[in-house]
């Protein structure tokens, strides 16, 4: 039977330049999310039924799972956009099942969507001014009248928006709108935009999709990057090569429940993600 | 479980990018420079000709600029469909009306309650209905807008059909317009008071408040919730107390152009609120570009004085409007100024041209033009950090 990481090596020796983080078992605390029995549905189909895992600060933790296996729908469902219909999720210590998206937000958790989703009509500069929305000290007066206070913390806003947008390596002009952008730019844009959110977790859909392979090594090495801030990162990704690469832990899911949960070693061996992916072994 | 302590700031930024272009060509300072220009304009006009015809349709049009800056609000940066703008109109024109005729108060003693009518008109039908997408909004305002008018065409105090006559003109502390002013031997009766009322105060505040809001925090929010409102939750904005900020600020700016209207008209009538003139500030706006203040002024402009140029065509003339409105949304489905436009002379940035560098490009890589401008920008960022 085959291994599961076929794309795995592809590429690996490119990533070897970036600093390694510190030890891998610094994840000692209490988990920055903690997911428990979580399940949705819609209609009859169970879509998460019964998910539980737990990450932690500065932790990369990838979800995968066959198409359709829930993956989506159980961080919809952590980042409120979804309500469970069972299930508890707890962040940070505060329980937030069935939160609004914008409460979760503001308690630290961000997002990216699987299809980029920014701001059409608004610059790459606004689209990311906008992630750091509920941080900025200014009230409808003050932007009517350009109050100091207003100039300040525009300035002050405009600032850090350029701060995150080097930060995840986007060098094209921070006044084109973002459909101007070429794909991969969009990504780097969106990944900005959530990280202006200043999270402590950040939840990324399928951040690799439909990027080429240097876009991919370059997506690897950011990740590194967010998650040596100190940031929790929680990965679904179908590229199984980035996935192996990057994850300290994988969870994998089908059909809505959680069938493995371990390091990337333990997964490629895991006779269950193997039956999944590739189908059982009939009798031979 | 105690909290995390844990805080991510920004990084500093660490590319140099191309200088903001500098001087009269830069968009905001020659945008700037052009309303100054036009304002100026508008306040020598009555120097030159004061004919009362002139000047009341300029007050008019002005004050449909105001009204149309208020809708803007709420389609232009929020993305509601709001088919019964006017009502908040009505409110405005209604309570200062009834305010000044029957308590025997000034137009300036009636704003602060003209304002908090609004905000209560604005809360009444923004808190339960924002929570509905697009479509079914759209019809609770048309709604709205009629329930308005019958409810002022059938109480007794606001004058029933016939509506309420006599309103006074503007007037502060005992002085009215009513008495002229005399300044170097020109003497300005009441008409042109206002005039100069609506140019200075109302513009103002319209024009300059509005695109103000429109680029500080609550217009990225604004905006954000128009473009994707699933993604603006997801940055942490309130989707539900943003929407309602944008119904609360829009009335506030119609009743605001209701009172000017009735101090303007001096009699105000149900019929003058028909969903007729909701359906033609709409038109302004989405005629003139959606979020775009110099679109909404030409779309204000235009609904309002184009009627008038075509008086002659008397009974045609509402035909041909929309015969002209079709052609300009067909050749301009954005609007006649689009809020992303800039002019085309026109550049934000100092970006200079680099010449391709050889054996860079890898063939097949950069396939359209958009990549290859963007390559051409990189080259010239990291020339400037090296």
């Amino acid at each position: 039977m085959s291994d599961v990481s076929t794309s795995a090596d592809a590429g690996s020796a490119a990533v070897d330049s970036v600093a390694e983080p510190a030890a891998a078992s610094q994840f000692a605390g209490a988990p920055i999310l903690e997911v428990k029995d979580l399940a949705v549905s819609f209609g009859g189909i169970k879509a998460v039924n019964g998910l539980t895992f737990s990450v932690h600060e500065g932790e990369i933790v990838s979800v995968i799972g066959p198409n359709g296996a829930g993956k989506t729908s159980a961080f919809n469902c952590i980042s409120g956009f979804y309500r469970p219909n069972q299930g508890s999720v707890v962040f940070d210590g505060s329980p937030i099942t069935r939160n609004k998206p914008s409460r979760i937000t503001q308690l630290g958790m961000a997002r990216t969507f699987q299809n980029v989703r920014l701001f059409k009509e608004m610059t790459v500069l606004e689209n990311v001014k906008t992630g750091m929305h509920t941080r900025l000290k200014q009230n409808v007066f003050d932007a009517m009248l350009h109050t100091p206070r207003y100039r300040r913390s525009e300035a002050q806003c405009t600032e850090d928006a350029r701060g995150w947008l080097d930060f995840v390596g986007f060098r094209a002009d921070d006044e084109l709108l973002v459909t101007q952008l070429p794909y991969g730019e969009q990504r780097r844009v969106e990944i900005a935009r959530a990280l202006a959110t200043q999270p402590k977790l950040l939840l990324l859909d399928e951040p690799a999709a439909g990027l080429n392979h240097n876009e991919k090594q370059e997506l690897i090495e950011l990740i590194r990057k967010i998650r040596n801030l100190g940031v929790g990162i929680v990965l679904i990704e179908h590229d199984m090569g980035l996935v192996m690469e990057i994850s300290e832990r994988i969870v994998v899911l089908n059909y809505g429940k959680e069938i493995a949960d371990g390091t990337p070693e333990q997964i490629k061996n895991d006779p269950a993600v193997i039956a999944a992916y590739l189908g059982e072994d009939d009798d031979e | 479980m105690a909290k995390s302590t844990f805080n991510l700031p920004a990084p500093a930024p660490t590319i140099t990018r191309p200088p903001a272009v500098s001087g009269l060509l830069a968009p905001t300072r020659f945008m700037r420079l052009v309303a100054l220009v036009l304002f100026i304009a508008a306040a020598v006009l009555p120097f030159i000709s004061a004919s009362p015809y002139l000047i009341s349709i300029l007050t008019s049009a002005m004050i449909y600029i105001v009204l149309a800056m208020g809708l803007n609000v709420v389609v232009g940066y929020a993305g509601l469909l709001d088919l019964g703008f006017i009502a908040f109109m009505a409110v405005g024109a209604y309570t200062s009306g009834i305010l000044t005729t029957q308590f025997g108060w000034s137009m300036f003693e009636s704003i602060p309650v003209v304002v908090l009518a609004c905000i209560a008109a604005g809360l009444i039908i923004g808190g339960p209905t924002l929570r509905l997408r697009s479509d079914y909004l759209a019809i609770v305002t048309l709604g709205f807008g009629e329930i308005i008018r019958i409810t002022a065409k059938n109480l007794q105090i606001t004058g029933g059909a016939t509506g309420i006559h006599g309103i006074p003109t503007w007037s502060f502390f005992g002085w009215s317009f009513k008495d002229g002013l005399e300044l170097g031997g020109i003497t300005f009766n009441s008409k042109i008071l206002l005039y100069y009322f609506v140019l200075f105060v109302g513009i103002g505040l319209a024009v300059v408040a509005v695109s103000r809001l429109g680029k500080g925090k609550l217009g990225r929010a604004w905006k954000s919730v128009r473009d994707d409102e699933d993604v603006s939750e997801a940055m942490g904005i309130n989707g539900y107390k943003t929407k309602l900020m944008a119904y609360i600020i829009g009335a506030i700016w119609g009743g605001f152009a209701g009172t000017l209207m009735a101090a303007h008209l001096s009699a105000i009538s149900p019929n003058s609120f028909e969903f007729l003139y909701s359906a033609l500030v709409l038109m302004a706006v989405v005629l003139g570009g959606m979020g775009s203040t110099p679109g909404v002024i030409i779309g204000a402009l235009f609904v309002s004085l184009a009627p008038e140029f075509l008086r002659d065509f008397s009974e045609w003339r509402y035909l041909l409007f929309g015969v002209l409105l079709v052609v300009v949304m067909i050749f301009r489905p954005k609007g006649i100024w689009p809020a992303t436009a800039v002019l085309p002379f026109l550049k934000k940035r100092n970006i200079e041209e680099v010449p391709p560098t050889e054996a860079v490009t890898v063939v097949g890589e950069l396939d359209d033009e958009f990549g290859d401008e963007l390559d051409g920008k990189r080259n010239a960022n990291e020339e400037g950090t090296r």
